[in-house]
């Protein structure tokens, strides 16, 4: 037992202590409200008697008022944003997310949900001095349908906890993001979350089979149902996923998990341009059928910054762009009978110069870190502009030399990588140090091609507090018009993650 | 120019979970990820490197096991190896092979092939056993060098240094020797895609313990496989003064 503490003392210090370094080490960014120009709305502050109130309904331990505890909550990931919240509640289940939310709505205080706060768009992260509602600690496994593959659990289990547990019970989640060691579920739903096997297993909308919410007043949706077929009026699951809370703070989900592949395989590939990647995929598409579970792609600037940041191996030479390709299958030889025919032709085609395939667990996890690195990998060069749009296919690529072009020597490195499969690129920007002077060669013309191009500013990362003046680009006036109708319905004093996904009038 | 001869293991990935068996006869394999041994991948790609060098004029796996075996010895052809062997041992003999009698049958064919080398993994991660090379060397009556973390060839004999407790040791052997190579000897290669296509076609040969001569008949037995020890779960404690009367509760202090 001893030993134990002694044991949760040191990881802890430990996570002190590299928070520190890494705080220490890097100025602190700027406060989101002053980098964007936000002002505060009417929301009322926190007084000393709101503390005591909250420390009477969860206990003194899970409400956290030191600057220092605090801190973490405030800062996004990629530290692009910083807000200003004076406290951190942490309840246990939905009865206390929902006085919370109920006390905070009568005396009007504003409320910024946060899951495992691994969001790209600051939408988990406060602006001014909402009250932040960590969700980390709902978060339990209600139950598992071994037979349905239906899992209940608590909006605050971990991806990679839930994947675990399910994959025992030889089921996936169905979903998968680099992220997955700390997003909580959900968040993912909040978010609609998309990732890397979205082309096999459809997007949340779809996987998500009921909700449990807390909706601003305090009232719990209980919506948690385990059917797949339920046509009983309106589908209110839905307004749920992908509101980014800002309709109501999920607190349970109930989500259809497939099963677990029997044979899996990874291959990486070497390939020449980019129209070849899209000959590529067309080609995987045809050969490999119903067993294609990812089709990926990356530059090569984007692979060399996970090689070169990160220190991870490259399995294969340099090419000017890479392919990683999953299949997902329930018998080994028909799959490798696929492959082998696919890769027979595309090796004699051309289309592959180079690249390796492997079916062993620990090879395949080291090819797949490699692409899921990507996105973390430059944050120690400086400042790392992020987008995630979708484009049609046959533009997908265009943005990232044009961005090259438009920003020369001003950016350190400009590349793009994503899921060919869903039409969704990610570029990133990487430039010395954040300057406003550079944002504004880069915001709004991002949006503006992509809207030219018939794309999504906002692919799967959301709204949040970076895009909402952007939202023009792929909504719609009366579609806006009608997101504020639900917002005003369902959140009359809009207390809930206020400056988030809808913009000012 | 000498001949390598490098033996492959196939065992369970290192990504898998383990899971024992309910009777604690052993582990979970049937269904399981299997891949080979990663001190044999190191071992492999040191044989290469040394042909790629023309230090080597053939390197020839070897692996002993059940037919998926093969698709262990297709990755080292794969990875460079010319040619491969595989020692078919199956069901009960395959449960109970143990380090002697690989060390007995790589010796045979050390001999048999006319190798100048054998290079092993300097244990598999399965049974953590470590036996193989030296046993191998003693059975040969050649020199060893084992957990190699580098290997140059000086006229006619290895310069190799160890990783031994508190640094290294530089050793210097004759050819013909055995070698174990250890974690840091090199970084193994991925096969690329036309090495794994071409190690279709390479020669791979089936022999039987018996062929060889070497009796497999077991020399030791499990009594028992057991899961470590859960580890507990731990308590927040508030402040350090409760951690203080804690530890010395429990007489750490």
């Amino acid at each position: 037992m001893l030993k134990s503490v002694v044991f949760l003392l040191r990881c802890n210090s430990n996570r002190i202590v590299r928070d520190q370094v890494r705080y220490a080490s890097q100025a602190l960014p700027q406060l989101s409200s002053e980098k964007y120009n936000v002002k505060r709305k009417q929301f009322g502050t926190v007084q000393e008697s709101d503390i005591n109130y909250f420390k009477s309904i969860l206990s003194e331990e899970r409400v956290l008022t030191d600057e220092n505890d605090v801190l973490p909550f405030n800062i996004d990931w990629i530290k692009n944003c910083r807000g200003q919240s004076k406290v951190v509640l942490k309840p246990r289940n939905t009865e206390e997310v929902s006085k919370i939310i109920k006390y905070c709505n009568d005396k009007h205080l504003a409320v910024c949900p946060q899951g495992g706060n691994t969001g790209l768009v600051g939408g988990s992260v406060p602006v001014f001095d909402e009250v932040v509602l960590c969700l980390g600690l709902l978060n339990k496994i209600i139950s598992l349908d071994e037979i349905s593959g239906v899992l209940i659990c608590e909006a605050g289990c971990i991806l990679e906890s839930l994947d675990t547990y399910v994959r025992e019970r030889n089921l996936i989640m169905p979903l998968d993001l680099g992220a997955k060691g700390t997003c909580q579920i959900g968040g993912n739903a909040s978010t609609n979350a998309g990732g890397l096997r979205l082309l096999r297993y459809g997007n949340l909308h779809g996987s998500i089979l009921g909700i449990e919410a807390v909706k601003a007043d305090g009232t719990v949706i209980d919506c948690l149902t385990t059917m797949k077929k339920d046509n009983t009026g309106y589908h209110l699951k839905h307004l749920f996923i992908g509101s980014e809370g800002t309709l109501g703070i999920v607190t349970k989900v109930s989500i259809n998990c497939p099963v677990l592949p029997k044979a899996v395989t990874v291959g990486f590939f070497g390939v020449k341009d980019f129209q070849s990647v899209l000959k590529l995929y067309e080609s995987a598409k045809l050969s490999l059928g119903e067993i294609l579970s990812a089709f990926e792609m990356a530059d090569f600037n984007a692979i060399n910054s996970s090689v070169t940041n990160l220190n991870l191996p490259n399995p294969i030479d340099e090419y000017p762009f890479y392919v990683l390709v999953e299949t997902h299958g329930s018998d080994e030889g028909h799959d490798a009978e696929k492959l082998n025919r696919f890769l027979d032709k595309e090796m004699e085609s051309g289309l592959i110069i180079d690249g390796t395939v492997t079916s062993e667990p620990a090879k395949m996890q080291t090819i797949w870190n490699l692409r899921e690195s990507i996105a973390g990998s430059s944050l120690t060069r400086g400042y790392v502009f992020k987008y995630d749009v979708s484009i049609p296919l046959g533009n997908y690529y265009d943005l990232v030399p044009m961005l090259r072009k438009k920003l020369g020597n001003k950016a350190l490195d400009v590349y793009g990588y994503g899921h060919i499969g869903d039409s969704n690129i990610h570029i990133n920007i990487v430039v010395p140090e954040y300057t406003k002077e550079i944002g504004s060669q880069i915001e709004p013309y991002v949006f503006e091609e992509v809207s030219k191009l018939n794309g999504s500013i906002s692919a799967e990362h959301g709204v949040g507090f970076r895009k909402p003046q952007y939202i023009h680009y792929s909504k719609i006036e009366s579609a806006l018009d009608l997101m504020r109708e639900l917002k005003t319905l369902m959140d009359p004093k809009g207390i809930l993650n206020p400056y988030k996904v809808l913009p000012e009038k | 120019m000498s001949r390598v001869l490098v033996g492959v293991k196939r065992v369970i990935d290192y990504a898998v979970k383990i899971r024992v068996k309910p009777d604690k006869s052993g582990v979970v394999t049937d269904g399981v990820k299997h891949s080979m041994n990663p001190f044999d991948e190191i071992a492999v790609e040191e044989a290469v490197r040394m042909k790629e060098k023309k230090l080597a004029s053939e390197v020839i796996a070897v692996s002993c096991g059940p037919s998926q075996a093969q698709e262990t010895l297709r990755t080292a052809l794969a990875m460079g190896a010319d040619r491969a062997i595989h020692v078919e041992v199956a069901g009960a003999e395959y449960d109970t092979l143990q380090p002697i009698h690989v060390a007995k049958i790589l010796a045979k064919l050390s001999q048999d092939e006319k190798a100048d080398l054998v290079i092993v993994g300097k244990q598999a991660i399965d049974d953590d056993s470590n036996q193989t090379a030296q046993m191998t060397a003693a059975l040969l009556d050649w020199p060893q060098g084992t957990f190699a973390s580098k290997i140059e060839k000086t006229d006619g004999a290895l310069t190799i240094t160890r990783e031994i407790d508190g640094g290294l040791e530089v050793i210097k052997t004759k050819i013909p020797a055995v070698l174990s190579a250890d974690l840091r000897l090199n970084e193994p290669r991925y096969a690329t895609l036309p090495n794994i296509m071409k190690a279709k076609k390479k020669p791979l040969k089936k022999v039987s313990a018996k062929d060889l001569g070497v009796d497999l008949a077991p020399r030791i037995k499990v009594v028992s496989v057991e899961d470590p020890p859960v580890r507990q779960a731990g308590s927040i404690i508030p402040d350090v003064d409760t951690l203080v009367a804690k530890l010395k509760e429990g007489g750490h202090v």
